[in-house]
């Protein structure tokens, strides 16, 4: 009785396959695609979706308003014999060198300086922040008129007190005005990477300083041997983003100099603008932000491989 | 009754609608008459959304808005007017034509409208009727708006810039009257530096400023970009006296003009500090406005720029032309709204609005009261008379907008007169981007 109804209700069950849906509801991988979707939906509208535009830009010859035709490589033939475009990337290559380093140095200094107590902390780390605050464009033009050319605070200063009889030619000397802009950059760029370096600093535990200590370490020692290497995360992070943005600037110099004089600070950016949006040369334009591509994957592939440390890079534990 | 409203809208510091509270009713009047007899009529339920170049002149613009009041008055036609800036005007006009849609007219810069010929509503019949109504266009303005026999456009007005000087130090330098010609200009230049009141014009990237000065010593040689096929012919005699002479003027001028943008003459003027320049005719209005320059306003004097080699005026004066796109739906309104502007009743009081600033391409406005009103402001009349194209001698058209665009001429002697290419180097630098602009 118990067995026939038992049987009976198993004959009743059709054994059948489980079919490639049913388990693709099961499975996480599947859910975890959908969950993806928004967040890649956006990466590919507006990041590869722009970058794959204008790569392909870079091998037309569009123009504004017009679509173009496909040139092949000619705006790079054009290019690589453009000494404009060979000035540019001098240009952008010890922007971004000299400024970068020099940011990371100050920086540097700055954090273990906010580090230590001392009266006002707070206001004097928000104080730093000052720079990094003001719009660039603002910025700018401070510092446009700071270096302009009959009107520079600098140049009137220095001739009141008698040590220069004209005023310096900030923005119209190509060192000078190479130096100028260099000089703003690092202004503003130093606040991001010294309170970045300052919160990586505070992560270091005491306890470590308090044993180095005890063991009879000097302070350098303290630094070489802990902050530093405790700290390279971080500064791979920071210095990343540092030249990236170093190496794309473009609202200093255009605000500054549009370039000149005679071309001395374009900037692979400023010159793809000018070329590509005011010129009309969408196409060349792009060819010129395309060649950017490789010189800032270089600087991304020497940070994450050359400054963090392997374990921390791929998730194990430190030990 | 126009002179009243005129009167009262110079003068007028009132809020701008109180202002068009007192000059509205005449205006309106009068718009409303000019409607009936117009040779166009706008199409029921017209919509015209248009695009201009923003202004540098307050009451310019306040001119301007309210002739677009008094048409949409006037002719029911509902009127979109919005400004962007200079560098904008041109992608945003080219995006609209290749799209086919956004605007129905933009009001740009040079030679705007030959950047795309086919997408154009030809204005033949509006040039035509203005042309015979007010003594004709002027050459420049003509070759700016036509190809061929056709009008892409109409050529509104010209943004002149002539020499703007202080007397007391010319005088000081020995010149009674303005230097006629290129070596008197140099001299002029070299005495002015010495007496340490010098000269400057701009050699950085001012895309008004430095490319006016520099292709006026480039044409006033004899030398040219491209010849009249577009062929590339910069790489001449001519250019290379050009550079000389550009290098020679450079040294007299005040320290710092490889760096000036398009406002820094300006500044440096005001402040006293340079004597000599070329410019629109902002840097005397704003001396005139502003109560604690009154010296210079009074010592500031214009002059036509010095005759080159060639013999014959070469000065390169910003165009202003206004076009319609062949896909608007209201053609005529597109057409009544242009003759509307450039009429007599409405233009003068637009050019005393914009104070010198804009100049006429139609002849018979030689007569306008603006050029009499301050004598001051004479020299700018001559704006569009004495101007090539912005072409030179060749097609215009995108090319030549590139070319200039892109600092081709301004780098060239720049990189001369700063010393970092010789002469052979900057026009050879000058020669290979031109090809490439042209080819």
């Amino acid at each position: 009785m118990a067995t026939a109804a038992l049987g009976g209700r198993l004959g009743k069950r059709e054994i059948r396959e489980v079919t490639a849906w049913e388990r693709l509801k099961v499975n996480r991988n599947w859910l975890g695609f959908w969950f993806m979707l928004p967040a890649a939906g956006f990466l590919i509208l507006f990041l590869a979706y722009p970058l794959g535009l204008g790569v392909w830009m870079s091998f037309t010859d569009a123009k504004i308003g017009r679509g173009g035709a496909f040139i092949g490589l000619e705006n790079y033939e054009w290019l690589s014999d453009d000494p404009v475009f060979w000035l540019s990337i001098f240009n952008t290559l010890l922007y971004t060198v000299v400024a970068s380093t020099i940011k990371f140095a100050v920086g540097l200094y700055l954090a273990l300086l906010l580090n230590e107590n001392m009266p006002f902390k707070a206001m004097l780390r928000a104080l730093v922040l000052i720079p990094f605050i003001v719009p660039t464009v603002l910025s700018a033009l401070a510092f446009w008129w700071i270096f302009d050319a009959q009107f520079s605070i600098i140049s009137w200063s220095l001739k009141q007190l008698g040590l220069i009889s004209q005023n310096i030619n900030f923005l119209g000397d190509v060192n000078w005005a190479r130096f100028c802009v260099i000089f703003a950059n690092i202004w503003r760029g130093v606040p991001f990477v010294a309170i970045t370096l300052l919160a990586g600093l505070q992560t270091v535990s005491p306890s470590l300083y308090e044993a180095a200590t005890i063991d009879g370490a000097s302070r350098w020692q303290i630094f070489r041997h802990i902050t530093y290497p405790l700290l390279t995360p971080i500064i791979a992070v920071v210095m990343t983003f540092s030249v990236l943005f170093t190496f794309t600037d473009f609202q200093l110099i255009w605000a500054m100099t549009r370039g000149g004089p005679v071309n001395a600070t374009h900037l692979m950016a400023t010159l793809s603008y000018q070329r590509a949006i005011i010129g009309g040369n969408l196409g060349e334009g792009a060819a010129i932000s395309t060649a950017m591509i490789p010189f800032l994957l270089g600087a991304i592939m020497i940070s994450w491989f050359g400054l963090q440390r392997r374990k921390w890079q791929q998730g194990e534990n430190n030990d | 009754m126009t002179d009243f409203t005129r009167r009262t809208f110079v003068q007028g510091t009132t809020a701008l609608a109180a202002t068009g509270a007192l000059t509205g009713t005449a205006l309106f009047d009068w718009a409303k008459a000019w409607a009936q007899g117009a040779p166009w009529k706008p199409e029921k339920g017209a919509k015209l959304t248009v695009m201009r170049w923003k202004r540098f002149v307050e009451a310019e613009d306040k001119a301007f808005n309210e002739m677009v009041a008094a048409f949409k008055a006037a002719t029911g036609t509902d009127m979109n007017v919005f400004s962007e800036s200079f560098e904008d005007v041109q992608p945003k006009a080219s995006v609209a034509a290749n799209t086919g849609s956004g605007l129905d007219m933009a009001w740009g810069l040079h030679t705007l409208p030959q950047l795309f010929p086919t997408k154009v509503l030809l204005m033949n019949d509006v040039a035509d009727y203005l042309g015979k109504k007010y003594g004709g266009w002027t050459e420049a303005a003509a070759v700016t708006c036509k190809q061929g026999n056709n009008w892409l456009g109409i050529p509104v007005a010209t943004i002149g810039g002539y020499m703007t000087y202080r007397k007391s130090s010319l005088d000081k330098a020995g010149f009674k009257e303005f230097p006629k010609d290129f070596p008197g200009f140099l001299e002029a230049c070299k005495a002015l530096k010495k007496n340490n009141t010098p000269s400057g014009f701009a050699l950085g990237h001012a895309s008004g400023d430095a490319n006016a000065w520099l292709h006026w010593i480039l044409w006033g040689h004899g030398a040219y970009t491209v010849d009249k096929n577009d062929k590339v012919i910069i790489n001449s005699p001519e250019t290379m006296k050009a550079l000389e002479y550009c290098k020679a003027l450079a040294d007299t001028f005040i320290p710092g003009t490889a760096s000036w943008n398009d406002g820094s003459n300006n500044k440096a003027f005001l402040a006293g500090d340079l004597h000599l320049t070329a410019n629109g005719i902002s840097i005397y209005v704003a001396a005139k406005d502003d109560p604690s320059k009154k010296d210079i306003a009074e010592d500031t004097y214009h002059a036509l720029w010095p005759v080159g080699p060639v013999g014959k005026p070469t000065e390169l004066q910003l165009c202003v032309p206004i076009l319609a796109f062949k896909f608007t739906k209201y053609p005529n309104a597109a057409k009544a709204f242009v003759t509307f502007m450039l009429e007599k009743d409405n233009f003068e009081k637009w050019l005393a609005g914009a104070r010198g600033y804009l100049t006429h391409t139609l002849n018979a406005y030689d007569s306008a009261p603006v050029w009499t009103a301050d004598p001051k402001n004479a020299v700018f009349k001559e704006a569009s008379k004495r101007a090539l194209p912005a072409s030179g001698i060749g097609k215009p058209g995108e090319k030549a907008a590139t070319a200039i665009a892109d600092f081709v001429v301004v780098d060239m002697f720049a990189n001369y007169c700063t010393g970092r290419e010789d002469a052979k180097g900057a026009v050879a630098i000058a020669e290979r981007q031109l090809k490439r602009i042209y080819r």
